[in-house]
């Protein structure tokens, strides 16, 4: 599992790559939340375009950034969720909550 | 129903191995050659069983979890996985969406939901304090020759 975050003048981009499960969801929940408290950005896109697997950890994980990120005046969207991963997201209903393509 | 091939995997209940289970199933199921839709709503059934089993079953210790995948003669596939942990006092409630027992460690309680929609068939059985029992089962699409 892997993350790159690179700041913009309008967003951050965090680019995940590999499989979000529980084990590894601990590891990017820590640094995300680490980038979120420290840069407070305005907005803050998930990048899924290299995900390979998530299960019902990655809402938890999404749900959870979307609250801390508002929590400091900012906002989550989540982009490049393959069909597969939308269907897991679709049963949480937090495509109300969160923007995902 | 005849049984063409079975496999059975037993874990401790180290947060890792819920990727060992997934690559375990994915192997076995190669033989059956599932759609990727098909094999990936497996994989997810079955990590979100085993997280379940390492989160809530062995909370605050350690066991084994184990997994049973078989291949049956109507290209129905039948998982079980099984732990010897703390058991499940209400199965109705846990089951129902959203509910969960560690919101600290933001589980969605989505678990026993996602296992339900990808799977045909999910059936729960649990005893406090012998452990929980989840088995699923789900018919791959008839194999085009």
């Amino acid at each position: 599992m892997k993350m790159e975050i690179k700041s913009g003048s309008e967003a951050a981009t965090a680019l995940l790559s590999g499989e979000i499960d529980h084990h590894n969801a601990k590891e990017l929940r820590s640094q995300l939340d680490k980038f979120i408290i420290s840069v407070q950005p305005a907005l803050l896109v998930m990048d899924f375009k290299n995900i390979t697997f998530m299960d019902s950890s990655g809402i938890g994980l999404i749900m959870g950034r979307s609250k801390l990120i508002k929590e400091c005046g900012g906002s989550l969207e989540v982009k490049n969720t393959q069909p597969y991963i939308r269907r897991v997201l679709r049963l949480s209903g937090i495509e109300r909550i969160v923007k995902i393509t | 129903m005849e049984i063409i091939n079975e496999i059975k995997f037993t874990m401790p209940s180290l947060s890792v191995n819920e990727a060992s289970a997934r690559a375990v199933v994915s192997s076995f199921l190669i033989q059956a050659d599932p759609t990727v839709e098909e094999l990936s709503d497996i994989r997810t059934a079955v990590s979100e069983a085993v997280t379940n089993a390492v989160v809530h079953g062995y909370r605050n210790t350690k066991g084994n979890v184990e997994l049973t995948v078989k291949l049956l003669a109507n290209r129905e596939i039948y998982i079980r996985i099984k732990d010897r942990g703390c058991g499940i006092s209400d199965v109705k409630q846990a089951m129902e969406p959203l509910f969960t027992t560690a919101p600290e460690e933001e589980r969605s309680g989505l678990g026993f939901s996602v296992m339900e929609s990808f799977m045909d068939i999910l059936k729960v059985k649990s005893s406090v304090g012998k452990g929980t029992t989840v088995v699923m089962r789900k018919r791959l699409s008839p194999h085009e020759n």
